[in-house]
């Protein structure tokens, strides 16, 4: 089946000749997963219903009780667009919503707009220039104001503005949103978009009260009382919020869905640890909800036999992964280290990046160290399904990887230890200080060990590694090691910005004082075509084929994943709480609800 | 006394600038960037970051930095927190009534307890009850907070499950149930504290009352045929609390300044816990005023304390 086939099919799915089903059946039977064929199905203008709003059971509104959320980070601002951390756009998304959100599968799922734009319905320009979305009839703000196309060009204008200084300046920046009419506008971009639902969607597509927030942008954006006190559109209203400690909530009444929200209060308490977090909700059962528990999975297994709640697993873009540095940590040109300049003795030959690839023991990192709360994976990106690829695979094969170093010339001395051209195989191996790095490490160290390689392991304060600092040679982004490890996420349900990454132009360097995004510097002509092809293929299928193509290129270079981590929460035994990776826990708080 | 305390009040200021200035320039050197974590974030472009610390007067030199922050914290300015996007005195005040509450409790507690306990051991040196006194008392102060506090939680709120561990500093409602409530979730800190505090407290009162119990007004007392309530309430006690009384006063910025740890324990919303945060965020301006405003505070006691004793102790001459 070839790609013409595939557009005649959908073809017939759109004219009616063929059912969705009957569809999604013949691509699972080539060997594509249903997701992707629904995907498809999608983008070629066949409208897909998310279902996540289809098994909202009660009958009416309210008489959930209270609903008692925990955040062992607490919430320190609560305007979306200066969310400093997702954390902050929890809290926000109590109050406010965007015209649409990301499903679990990665799919959107509309929440104040009335469909989601297809080239069917007209909504997506044939061009890729442009986007138009209607929204819902009869929404109003918390203060009974309606909303309308004004408050969505209101907050594009108040985003993009650089003197307000909105973290969500970058979705908004290269794009111009016009109203149509009162319920309708219009997105245009400069260039063809494949990648259009960005703005206003999701995490970053928040919408604000125009007739609020308009006083009060650019310079004196932070003057704002509403950044304290927010008016939004969502299932709650505002109640009470308190800085790094507590944000509450009760039941907007005039909500837009019907039967919805459940509970008639909510309460987000932050502050602590997450151990205690998941014990507050697994243990004990004080509360009702536990983000983001970062604990090892034998803890949680530990707390959850107290019976009162469970451990929820969510699947989003968040990767752990080793880079190995293709440039060389121990010369230093022009007053840098790992300069472009230089080639890493090592890493800049395939065979030995191979080697290492087999000698890292993904399984045992997954089983031992990960538990329930990782996969290990052999992917860059590893969802949403359409665009994960199949041709990779991971293994652990010392003897193998022993054979390659063999074959590339590394030679073991009377130590052990190889060598080729008078340098050693000594490599310094550095990660951020966190229990299960420090494992991971252990067991990369120990496999190498037998393959004639010395690692020194190096672990560094979180609050260095991970700072930008341009004067501080141990972060991340300098790279002053051969192989370093860490997580990163894939914030957004398409892989475009992700895979920025691997570019050979986003190189990290002393030039752009390490703000660059490609931090291993590896640089290859191929990968940087077909990213660059991917970013202007308006093909729904033949662009994910591309973007799956930059991953299979970049995880046989010198970025090598590892474990593809979950988004891991507790929740109480009987709550009922819809979530999605790709967006927000709280993306869905309307349909949360509790079991009877 | 007029000229005694113009003198001291004179003193503090020299040393709260140079405070002031070692705490900013720490500050400042210190790793770690408070949109560091924007730099994580792929969607968020690095000219977003520049204008931010721009707007916020990161890139400035650190002596520009500092002279701002000082003249600002003159005119009553505490500064802005890059973290919330609010003012700092709005934070600080909005935690403060919590911090109060719960490290004024333990105070009092560790008080109630310290002091009867205290002349109780002081007053039968060596005997059974001394000797249980002072080896709880040392248990007391050698266990960190940490610990006790997590054992608390483990026995009351886990086993028995008597009392919730996470700490509300405004919980709806009104009436008794709520002021039960209230209570009922303050027992664990303020114990945890309270214990603490009254360990040490009580080997000083011990210490104090066992000096005073020798001197021979006491014995003149005794002789006089007063009863032994009457000479140890107002003869040995009055007297031996007069260093406890100092002490005491010297304790009070503590009252302000919050229980790091304990509070961030049991998630109770203080200046303690406001503290921790804003350093695990590297948001500078509101590390600067809760440290600064705890250094004034220190300062301003130590002076308290010695206007106290030497009003309790007219023996005492302040030159």
């Amino acid at each position: 089946m070839d790609e013409r086939d595939l557009h005649d099919l959908i073809g017939r799915v759109r004219s009616g000749g063929l059912s969705r089903r009957a569809f999604v059946q013949r691509m699972v039977a080539v060997g594509l997963s249903a997701p992707m064929a629904g995907l498809m199905l999608a983008g070629n203008g066949v409208a897909m219903a998310s279902d996540i709003r289809g098994s909202y059971t009660p009958t009416k509104a309210g008489g959930g009780g209270a609903l008692r959320l925990l955040w062992w980070q607490a919430p320190t601002l609560i305007n979306p667009h200066f969310a400093i951390g997702t954390k902050d756009q929890e809290a926000c998304r109590i109050f406010y919503e965007p015209l649409a959100a990301w499903d679990a599968d990665g799919n959107l799922a509309p929440v104040l707009a009335a469909r989601i734009p297809s080239k069917e319905n007209g909504g997506l320009a044939a061009d890729g220039r442009s986007v138009v979305w209607t929204i819902k009839p009869g929404v109003t703000w918390h203060d009974g104001k309606p909303l309308t196309a004004d408050d969505l060009v209101f907050t594009w204008e108040y985003a993009r503005d650089p003197a307000t200084a909105a973290v969500t300046i970058g979705s908004y920046k290269d794009c111009k949103v016009e109203k149509v009419d009162d319920l309708t506008v219009r997105i245009l971009f400069d260039k063809p978009t494949p990648y259009w639902s960005d703005a206003f969607v999701g995490n970053v597509g928040m919408v604000l009260p125009k007739h609020l927030f308009a006083p009060f942008t650019g310079a004196k954006s932070r003057e704002a009382p509403q950044n304290l006190a927010p008016v939004g559109t969502g299932p709650y209203r505002f109640v009470e919020f308190r800085p790094g400690d507590i944000v509450r909530g009760e039941r907007n009444p005039s909500y837009h869905l019907p039967n919805r929200p459940y509970f008639d209060t909510v309460e987000m308490k932050g502050g602590g640890d997450a151990v205690s977090a998941a014990r507050a909700v697994l243990q004990t059962g004080e509360y009702d909800y536990a983000w983001n528990l970062l604990v090892e999975d034998e803890v949680l297994k530990r707390l959850e036999t107290g019976g009162k709640g469970r451990v929820d697993v969510v699947y989003g873009g968040k990767l752990e992964f080793l880079l190995l540095n293709a440039t060389d940590p121990n010369v230093e040109v022009d007053g840098e280290r790992s300069s472009l300049k230089t080639t890493h003795p090592a890493f800049s030959d395939p065979k030995v990046c191979q080697a290492i690839n087999l000698l890292i023991d993904r399984k045992s990192i997954q089983d031992y160290i990960y538990g329930r709360t990782g996969r290990a994976t052999a992917n860059s990106v590893n969802g949403p399904e359409r665009f994960v690829s199949k041709n990779t695979s991971f293994a652990f094969d010392p003897g193998k990887a022993n054979a390659l170093l063999d074959e590339a010339g590394w030679k073991k001395g009377s130590d052990g230890i190889r060598a080729k051209d008078g340098k050693r195989m000594k490599f310094v191996f550095q990660t951020s200080i966190n229990a299960p790095r420090q494992k991971t490490q252990a067991i990369i160290k120990q496999a190498a060990a037998k393959a004639g390689i010395e690692i020194e392991l190096k672990s560094i304060t979180g609050s260095v590694f991970f700072s930008s600092d341009p004067a501080n040679p141990d972060t991340f982004p300098h790279f002053y090691a051969d192989l370093e490890m860490y997580a990163f996420s894939m914030s957004q349900a398409d892989p475009a910005t992700w895979l920025l990454q691997y570019v050979s132009w986003e190189a990290a360097t002393k030039e752009n004082k390490w703000q660059g995004r490609n931090i291993s510097r590896w640089r290859n002509a191929e990968y940087d075509a077909a990213y660059n092809a991917a970013q202007a293929e308006l093909d729904p299928v033949k662009r994910a084929a591309l973007l799956i193509k930059a991953n299979d290129l970049v995880v046989a270079g010198n970025n090598l994943p590892l474990i593809h981590r979950a988004e891991v929460s507790g929740a109480a035994t009987k709550l009922v709480a819809p979530r999605s990776g790709w967006d927000n826990d709280l993306a869905f708080l309307p349909e949360w609800r509790r079991e009877t | 006394m007029g000229a005694y305390i113009l003198r001291r009040l004179l003193i503090a200021v020299p040393s709260l600038l140079g405070i002031s200035l070692i705490l900013f320039v720490v500050l400042a050197l210190a790793p770690g960037d408070p949109f560091g974590e924007l730099a994580a974030n792929p969607n968020v472009p690095p000219e977003v970051r520049a204008a931010l610390r721009l707007k916020f007067g990161l890139d400035d030199p650190i002596m520009t930095r500092y002279l701002r922050w000082l003249l600002a914290m003159l005119h009553g300015d505490w500064g802005f927190s890059f973290a919330s996007r609010v003012n700092v005195d709005t934070l600080i005040l909005q935690r403060l009534p919590t911090t109060l509450f719960v490290v004024g409790s333990s105070q009092i507690l560790a008080l109630l307890i310290a002091v009867p306990v205290g002349l109780y051991a002081a007053l039968r040196p060596y005997s059974l009850g001394d000797q249980i006194a002072n080896t709880l008392a040392f248990i007391g102060f050698s266990l960190p907070t940490f610990f006790t506090g997590l054992l608390f939680i483990l026995l009351f709120s886990i086993e028995l499950g008597w009392l919730p561990f996470v700490y509300q500093a405004d919980l709806p409602g009104t009436g008794l149930a709520w002021a039960w409530a209230n209570v009922r979730q303050a027992i664990m800190p303020v114990a945890v504290l309270g214990f603490h505090q009254a360990a040490s407290y009580t080997r000083y009162v011990r210490a104090s009352a066992l000096d005073v119990a020798r001197l021979d007004y006491v014995t003149t007392a005794r002789a006089k045929g007063l009863t032994e309530g009457t000479v140890t309430r107002r003869h040995v006690a009055r007297n031996a609390l007069i260093p406890v009384v100092t002490l005491v006063a010297l304790q009070i910025p503590v009252v302000f300044g919050g229980a790091i740890v304990t509070e961030q324990i049991f998630r109770i919303p203080g200046i303690g816990s406001l503290l921790i945060d804003a350093m695990l965020a590297n948001d500078t301006p509101v590390v600067m005023a809760v440290t600064f405003v705890f250094a004034a505070l220190v300062i301003l006691f130590n002076l308290v304390a010695d206007l106290l004793y030497g009003w309790l102790d007219p023996r005492i001459a302040l030159r």
